[in-house]
C-alpha cells in the first residue's frame, strides 16, 4: 500500500513539521563526524541524498516536488528516480518535501511549479541523477563492507550484489552506512534503450486511496478546533465592498464571525461550512464596484474587432517574406474571422485553502500546482519570514492551470490572521468559483490566404486580437510588451512552433486586455490558435479543391516530426478509404509544450445541429514516454476538456461580472457524449515533451472539421451552444 | 436534531432538517469521501445510495433521509474486502484526480445492483456525473469488466 504523506524532517536550524496533523515532530540530524551529515525521515530512516529514503525493511521513499493533480506525474517521476536507483518498484512509495523545508535546503528539490506540461520534462534529468546518485551510494556502502571495488557490484531489485564472491545484500541493510558517504560527483545515466521500468504503464500509486474516499483533498482537512469560512469577493473585477450589514447575520446558527478580506470581499466563519454560507448568502453586502461595472461581452467584443484592423498596432510573432505584397498580387484569396471565448477551469474541487495563523507561525493546507507560489503567497499574506511560515500540499480536485495562481491562498491567510490561534478552512461555493476564475483568455482572429494561379498557397496573414496572459500574470516575461506567449502554436520556433511552410508569412498579435482577470487554462494560447489555424487550412485547402490531409502534407516538408504524428492518425483512421455511410471526418495537427500531437474526429449531423462524435484517433509524439497508460488517459482525458469547452463551454460578461454561475449554465460533457479515444503514441525520441495539454488543441478543430464535411458550414465561433448546436 | 442511519450506524446529528445531507454527511457526521461540487444536483460528486438508490446528496435534506439507510464511499467495502467497483477501479487504474470519484463509483454500484450486465446504452443513461479529467473510457471499461467477470 502506497501512502503519500508530507516528509516531517527537521535541522538543528530550521525545525518544521505539524503537530497539529497529528503525524509527529521529526527526529533530528544526525551530527557529523568527519562525514556528511544524515538527514532523517520521520520514522528515523536516512536519506540517501535529498530525493530517496531507504527505510530497513527495504521500502523505498521518493520524494515528489511537483504537483499530483489528476496528471500522473507524481508515478511517472517516480519511475524515474525508481529507474536509476534500481529498486524494488513493489516496495516504492512517495511523500512530498514540503517548500519551507525546500527553501531552507537551498531549493534541494528544484522547482515545484506543475504547469505547462513541465513536471516529468523539467525535472526528468535531476530527478534520475537523484536515482542513481542514491544507487551509487548504496553500492558503494556495499563494497565498502565486503572490502571490495564498487566496480564489481551490481544492483538490481534493490539487491545488490558482488557476484566474484557471490555476496549479496539489500539497499535496507546498507542505508546507514550509504547514508554517510559523499555523494559520487561523476553521475551518468541510463542510455534509454535500457529502461525496464520507464516506458511501462505501471499503475498509479494514489489510486487505491482514491476509490475508498480516504485520499485527502484540501476540502477535507480536519484541524483541532478547526472553523470554516465562506466567501464573497466583489462579483465585478477590480470592484471593492463599500459596506456589509454584520447585524442582519446575528445570531444565525453557528456564525462566529464576519470579516472582510482585503478591500474586495466579505468572509463568514462558522462552525460548519453549510452555516457559514447560508449566512453569507443571507448577508447583505453594498459593492462599489467601479468602471468596470459597465464591461460586457457585446462590448469586449468590439474592442477585439478594431484590433483585427490592420492600421491597429501589433506584435510581430512570426514573419518571412512579404505577405502584403503577395496578397495584393495573388490570383485568388480567402478570409475569415474567428472567435474563442473566455473559459472557466471549473475544477471539480472549488478553490479552498487551511490557514492557521499565530504572532510567530503561519501555515497551510491546501492543493496548489507550486508549492513555492503558495509558500510565497503565505509569506506576503502572514507577513512573516520564511521559516515561520509553510505550506503543506495535499491532493487538489482538479489543477488545470487553475491552481497556479494563489488567490485562495492569500484569502485564507488573511482571514486566519484575524483570527489567531484558530485553524480557519475557506472553501468557496461553485458559484464563487464560476465568478472568480482566471479565465482562459478572450480572442478574435483574422487570417487571409492568398493562391496563386494554381492553387499554391502563397501567402497566409494571421491577426490575431485579444488577451494576453503575460501581461497580466507575469508582466516580466513580455518582451518590449509582446506577449511571447501568444503565439503558442503559430511561433517561429521553440516548443510550439508553426508546422508549415508558407513563402509569405505574418502572424501578429494586437493586445487588447480587457478587465477579465485571464489565466493558463490547460492548453492555454494553444487552443485558441489551433483551432483558428487548423480550421482555417482547412477552408484553405477547399479553396483550392484539395483534400485537408493532402493540402496539409504538401506545407510540411520541412516539418518532418509534425508531419509524423498527422500521418500516423490518418493512417489509423483510414483517411484514405471513403468513411462509413453518414459518417464525415476532420483532421488537425499542431505542436505544443514540445510534443507534436494530430486528431482526427468522425462525426454524424442531424437536422445541421445534433452531433454524435463517433469516433476519435489521436497521436502524439512527445520525445519519450515514461508511463503510456497516463498518456493515453492524459490524451483522452483532453477531449473531454477540449470538447467540452468547445459544446458547453464560454463565460459571458454582464455589468462587468461573470454571467454563468454553476454547471447548470457552464456544462461538461457526460460519459454517453464521449466515444472511445484510439492513441496512437510514435515517440521518437531524443526530446523531452509535455503531455497533459498539447491534444487539447486538435480536440475541437478536428470535430468542428468534420461539421464542415458533413455540412458544408463552416463554424467560426465557440461555444456550439450559442448556435443551437449541441450532442446528439 | 436528525436521526440517520449510515453506513449501517445510527446517528444523531446536531443539524437542522433542511440541511443538505451531503453536508450532514461531511460535517457533522466527519465522513469526507463525499464530495462537493456543485450543490444543485448536477455534477454527481456528492452521490451516496439512499435505500440502495443513487442520489445526490447535495439536493436531499437531512430530514428526507430519515427512516432511510444512507450509504457512502466509506461503506461500500465489506471490512476489508472492497467491492468489486472499488477492485475494478483499481484494476483498470480508472481515477485521475480521484474527486469525482466516489460519486462515480457510487452511482455504477448502484446502476449494477439494478442492471447486472448493462449495455453501453444504460450506462450511458444511468452514469451522468461530471469528470472533468475526463476519465469517462476508463470507468466504461471498468464497468464492462466488471459485468462480463
Amino acid at each position: 500500500m502506497n501512502k503519500h504523506v508530507s516528509p516531517k524532517m527537521n535541522r538543528r536550524a530550521f525545525v518544521i513539521g505539524s503537530a497539529a496533523l497529528g503525524t509527529g515532530l521529526a527526529v533530528g540530524l544526525d551530527v557529523p563526524f568527519g562525514g556528511p551529515a544524515v538527514v532523517r525521515a520521520a520514522d528515523g530512516s536516512p536519506e540517501i541524498g535529498a530525493w530517496v529514503v531507504v527505510r530497513p525493511d527495504d521500502t523505498v521513499v521518493i520524494r515528489v516536488a511537483r504537483s499530483e493533480m489528476g496528471q500522473g506525474s507524481l508515478t511517472g517521476l517516480a519511475q524515474l528516480v525508481a529507474e536509476e536507483l534500481e529498486c524494488d518498484w513493489t516496495k516504492v512509495t512517495t511523500e512530498y518535501p514540503t517548500p519551507g523545508q525546500s527553501v531552507a535546503r537551498k531549493r534541494v528539490w528544484g522547482d515545484f511549479s506543475t504547469g505547462g506540461s513541465r513536471g516529468i520534462r523539467s525535472s526528468q534529468d535531476y530527478v534520475r541523477k537523484g536515482g542513481a546518485t542514491a544507487r551509487m551510494m548504496l553500492i558503494q556502502a556495499a563494497a565498502n563492507e565486503w572490502k571490495v571495488p564498487a566496480s564489481e557490484c551490481t544492483a538490481a531489485n534493490s539487491v545488490i550484489t558482488h557476484s566474484p564472491s557471490g555476496k549479496s545484500t539489500t539497499y535496507g541493510k546498507v542505508a546507514e552506512a550509504a547514508a554517510k558517504l559523499t555523494p559520487p560527483a561523476d553521475v551518468k545515466l541510463k542510455d534509454p534503450k535500457d529502461w525496464r521500468l520507464v516506458g511501462k504503464g505501471v499503475k498509479r500509486l494514489d489510486t487505491p486511496d482514491k476509490v475508498t474516499g480516504t485520499t485527502v483533498y484540501g476540502i477535507d482537512v480536519k484541524l483541532p478546533g478547526m472553523l470554516n469560512a465562506a466567501i464573497k469577493d466583489c462579483p465585478v473585477f477590480g470592484g471593492k465592498v463599500k459596506s456589509f450589514d454584520e447585524a442582519k447575520i446575528a445570531g444565525m446558527k453557528g456564525v462566529q464571525k464576519v470579516v472582510k478580506v482585503g478591500d474586495t470581499a466579505v468572509a463568514v466563519v462558522a462552525d460548519t461550512w453549510w452555516h457559514a454560507k447560508t449566512a453569507l448568502d443571507a448577508l447583505p453586502i453594498v459593492w462599489d464596484e467601479g468602471d468596470n461595472a459597465k464591461v460586457s461581452s457585446e462590448s469586449i467584443a468590439k474592442w477585439l474587432a478594431d484590433g483585427l484592423d490592420n492600421e491597429q498596432p501589433a506584435y510581430v510573432g512570426n514573419r518571412n517574406g512579404d505577405v502584403k505584397a503577395a496578397i495584393a498580387g495573388a490570383a485568388k484569396k480567402i478570409e475569415a474571422v474567428y472567435n474563442y471565448p473566455y473559459q472557466n477551469h471549473a475544477t471539480m474541487e472549488p478553490m479552498n485553502a487551511t490557514a492557521l495563523c499565530t504572532a510567530d507561525k503561519c501555515e497551510v493546507w491546501c492543493g496548489t500546482q507550486n508549492g513555492e507560489a503558495a509558500f510565497a503567497a503565505v509569506l506576503e499574506a502572514s507577513g512573516l519570514p520564511a521559516e515561520k511560515c509553510d505550506v503543506h500540499k495535499v491532493m487538489p480536485g482538479g489543477g488545470f492551470g487553475r491552481r497556479g495562481q494563489t488567490d485562495y491562498v492569500r484569502q485564507a491567510v488573511a482571514i486566519a490572521k484575524q483570527m489567531p490561534g484558530t485553524p480557519i478552512k475557506l472553501l468557496w461555493s461553485r458559484e464563487e468559483d464560476m465568478a472568480h476564475g482566471r479565465y482562459h483568455p478572450i480572442t478574435q482572429c483574422k487570417m487571409t490566404g492568398a493562391f496563386d494561379a494554381n492553387n499554391n498557397l502563397i501567402a497566409l496573414h494571421y491577426r490575431l486580437s485579444g488577451q494576453s496572459i503575460l501581461f497580466s500574470l507575469r508582466p516580466e516575461a513580455l518582451q518590449n510588451g509582446m506577449d511571447p506567449a501568444a503565439f503558442q502554436g503559430v511561433a517561429q520556433t521553440g516548443e510550439a512552433a508553426f508546422g508549415y511552410s508558407v513563402p509569405n508569412l505574418l502572424v501578429e498579435h494586437a493586445m487588447r486586455n480587457p478587465h477579465v482577470p485571464p489565466g493558463f487554462w490547460r492548453g492555454v494560447n494553444v487552443n485558441h490558435n489551433a483551432i483558428y489555424m487548423e480550421c482555417f487550412m482547412d477552408e484553405l485547402a477547399h479553396a483550392a479543391g484539395q483534400d485537408p490531409l493532402e493540402f496539409r502534407r504538401k506545407l510540411m516538408g520541412n516539418h518532418p516530426k509534425h508531419l509524423a504524428v498527422l500521418n500516423a492518425v490518418a493512417e489509423k483512421i483510414g483517411w484514405d478509404k471513403p468513411a462509413p455511410q453518414g459518417i464525415h471526418r476532420g483532421i488537425a495537427q499542431v505542436m505544443g509544450y514540445g510534443s507534436y500531437v494530430a486528431g482526427a474526429a468522425e462525426i454524424s449531423v442531424t437536422d445541421a445541429s445534433k452531433i454524435k462524435v463517433h469516433r476519435i484517433v489521436a497521436s502524439t509524439d512527445p520525445g519519450y514516454i515514461v508511463n503510456p497508460a497516463q498518456v493515453e488517459r492524459q490524451i483522452a482525458g483532453s477531449f473531454v476538456y477540449g470538447l467540452s469547452a468547445l459544446f458547453y463551454g464560454g463565460c459571458t460578461v454582464k455589468d462587468g461580472r461573470i454571467e454563468q454561475t454553476n454547471f447548470d449554465t457552464y456544462n461538461s460533457m457526460r460519459i454517453n457524449e464521449m466515444p472511445k479515444v484510439e492513441s496512437v503514441m510514435v515517440p521518437s525520441g531524443g526530446f523531452w515533451g509535455g503531455v497533459g495539454e498539447p491534444t487539447i488543441g486538435i480536440a475541437a478543430p478536428a470535430v468542428l472539421n468534420a461539421y464542415f464535411a458533413a455540412t458544408g458550414k463552416r463554424i467560426r465561433s465557440v461555444p456550439l451552444r450559442d448556435q443551437n448546436i449541441t450532442f446528439a | 436534531m436528525a436521526n440517520l442511519t449510515i453506513n449501517g450506524k445510527a446517528v444523531t446529528l446536531d443539524v437542522e432538517p433542511d440541511t443538505p445531507l451531503l453536508w450532514a454527511i461531511r460535517e457533522n457526521a466527519g465522513l469526507t469521501g463525499t464530495k462537493y461540487g456543485c450543490g444543485i444536483a448536477q455534477c454527481g460528486a456528492c452521490t451516496v445510495h439512499l435505500d440502495g438508490v443513487a442520489i445526490r446528496s447535495c439536493g436531499v435534506s437531512v430530514s428526507e433521509a430519515e427512516g432511510k439507510k444512507v450509504t457512502t464511499i466509506e461503506g461500500l467495502a465489506s471490512g476489508n474486502s472492497l467491492h468489486r467497483v472499488q477492485e475494478a477501479w483499481i484494476a483498470q487504474d480508472v481515477p485521475q484526480c480521484g474527486y469525482c470519484q466516489s460519486g462515480m463509483i457510487m452511482a455504477v454500484a448502484a446502476l449494477l445492483n439494478e442492471k447486472p450486465k448493462p449495455t453501453d446504452a444504460d450506462i450511458d443513461e444511468a452514469i451522468t456525473n461530471i469528470c472533468r479529467c475526463g476519465t469517462f473510457q476508463q470507468v466504461r471499461e471498468a464497468i464492462h469488466t466488471i459485468a462480463s467477470a
